[in-house]
């Protein structure tokens, strides 16, 4: 039957043209068509590869920040610490030092009392004894003016000392 | 904006053909009914599109006389025109000593059959096939030379998706690694195939990739590819079956051997099938109106050429796709790093 049966003709033709078609158009078709296209691809996969890094690069950015922040939060509340201990000790100090002064105050001032007061006493002492000749100067003054009482005065130092 | 306009036309022209000939054919019926005294014989009408021809019949009274080129012992190369071959009243006559029988040439005195390597009807109908593939790819080439580093626009932006299916979907999954090495025969494959089948569609179109010389040419290529790029593993799996005990190596070696002729026998067979039975179903539908003569039942059949028509678009980028994959298969198995993994 006709319709089964390959004509030659047509097959000479069909095998010339495809071929000459496979070869035209892989040359001026199928070459620069799928040489775009893949161009393109790897141009598209470089630009998410870059997003995906510039990604990763701000994460790490952003996590770098935190923990400088968190650093610096750190650093700031340890020196406020540290003052706050520092001006403490210096208050500390500070009660620990005038309590002691005052005391070494105290203590002085009671010292120059107690050696003034000494002082005083000796004085006093001092006068009293003078007071205490003066008045027995007068008082025999006043016995021993008259020979008589010079006279009983010996005799009686006398008897004391034979006394003695 | 003229270039999407472009892009779709050739589907909407192919519809739009579909769809006047539908409505044309049942009045044209009625018309050719009344001036022909002969029968309707359908089958003849039939077999007279799917087959080739000498001249381009498209319509009563269009008829396009193709270049006859033949050579024969007795008389050398000769080139005439076909319209040589018919009276005025296109009768069938002898010239210059051949005479034309069935579509056929011999030479008149002793009945020889002649060397026939004419431009006939489907060999044309190649070259036309031929020159849209060339000049639609050409275009698409040049847009992505123009459009370079930009969005694809245009003619380009409709193939482009269709060629990163062939090569995504068809080629790179079947072949493997080595893909880029076939894709240039492929990718022709593929649209010669879906152009061709959407070309014989348009009305008055000759049956280019129905016809069996076409399909078998282009199996035999696959064919040659395929042995040629064929591997070590891929002979061995033929010749000397691993894993399988002596005895059934002796009984599959010309189960292989015939395996090989078959998968191109395949693709010959079902795309010369599926096309050349999608024409003579139209055509048989559309030879109802004429068989019964009658405008209502041009009507209706109409509708029903209409539906398979819609069908055959179908069918025409599915035909494209199996053939190219089948093919993509065959290579791929025949260069296959891992041949015999059972």
């Amino acid at each position: 039957m006709d319709l089964l049966t390959p004509g030659t003709g047509l097959i000479i033709w069909q095998t010339f043209v495809f071929l000459l078609l496979v070869l035209l158009l892989a040359k001026f078709a199928w070459k620069p068509i799928l040489g775009s296209l893949k161009e393109r691809e790897e141009s598209i996969q470089q630009a998410l590869d870059s997003a995906e890094k510039a990604k990763l690069e701000m994460a790490a950015l952003k996590s770098d920040n935190e923990k400088l922040l968190r650093e610096a939060r750190e650093e700031r509340d340890k020196i406020l610490r540290d003052a706050r201990e520092a001006s403490n000790r210096m208050h500390d100090q500070a009660q620990v030092d005038a309590k002691k002064n005052a005391d070494k105050i105290i203590e002085d001032a009671k010292a120059i009392i107690q050696t003034e007061k000494n002082a005083a006493l000796r004085d006093v002492k001092a006068q009293v004894a003078m007071f205490s000749l003066e008045i027995a100067e007068r008082l025999i003054k006043n016995n021993l003016k008259d020979d008589k009482a010079q006279k009983d005065l010996a005799e009686t130092f006398i008897k004391d000392l034979k006394l003695n | 904006m003229k270039k999407p306009f472009i892009v779709v036309k050739p589907f909407f022209l192919s519809l739009f053909f579909i769809v006047i000939s539908s409505i044309i054919s049942p009045v044209l019926a009625s018309d050719e009914a009344g001036h022909e005294s002969e029968p309707f014989n359908a089958s003849e009408v039939i077999l007279h599109h799917v087959l080739d021809d000498h001249q381009w019949h498209l319509a009563d009274g269009l008829v396009i006389p193709l270049p006859v080129i033949i050579y024969s012992d007795e008389n050398g190369l000769e080139v005439f025109s076909s319209s040589n071959f018919y009276d005025e009243h296109h009768n069938i006559i002898e010239y210059n000593g051949y005479k034309l029988e069935h579509g056929h040439i011999y030479l008149a005195d002793s009945g020889k059959a002649v060397f026939d390597v004419s431009i006939t009807k489907n060999v044309a109908m190649l070259f036309i096939n031929a020159a849209v593939l060339f000049f639609v790819f050409f275009t698409v080439a040049k847009g992505f030379s123009t459009n370079r580093g930009k969005a694809p626009k245009g003619v380009q932006s409709f193939f482009e998706p269709i060629i990163l299916f062939v090569r995504d979907e068809i080629v790179k999954p079947n072949i493997g690694h080595h893909y880029e090495r076939f894709l240039p025969y492929m990718l022709t494959l593929f649209f010669f195939i879906l152009f061709g089948n959407l070309l014989g569609l348009l009305p008055g179109a000759a049956n280019l990739t129905g016809n069996i010389a076409v399909t078998m040419t282009l199996a035999i290529i696959t064919f040659l590819i395929t042995n040629f790029s064929g591997n070590k593993a891929y002979w061995g799996h033929i010749f000397w079956t691993p894993g399988v005990p002596l005895p059934l190596r002796i009984v599959i070696l010309p189960v292989e051997i015939i395996g090989m002729f078959t998968k191109p026998f395949s693709l010959m067979i079902r795309l010369f099938v599926a096309i050349t039975a999608g024409h003579i179903v139209l055509l048989s539908l559309i030879s109802l109106a004429f068989i019964f003569g009658s405008i209502w039942v041009g009507f209706a059949s109409s509708m029903i050429v209409l539906f398979i028509n819609l069908i055959e678009l179908l069918v025409a980028g599915i035909q494209a796709y199996v053939f190219t994959m089948f093919t993509s298969m065959y290579i791929g198995m025949a260069t296959a790093d891992h041949g015999h993994d059972h």
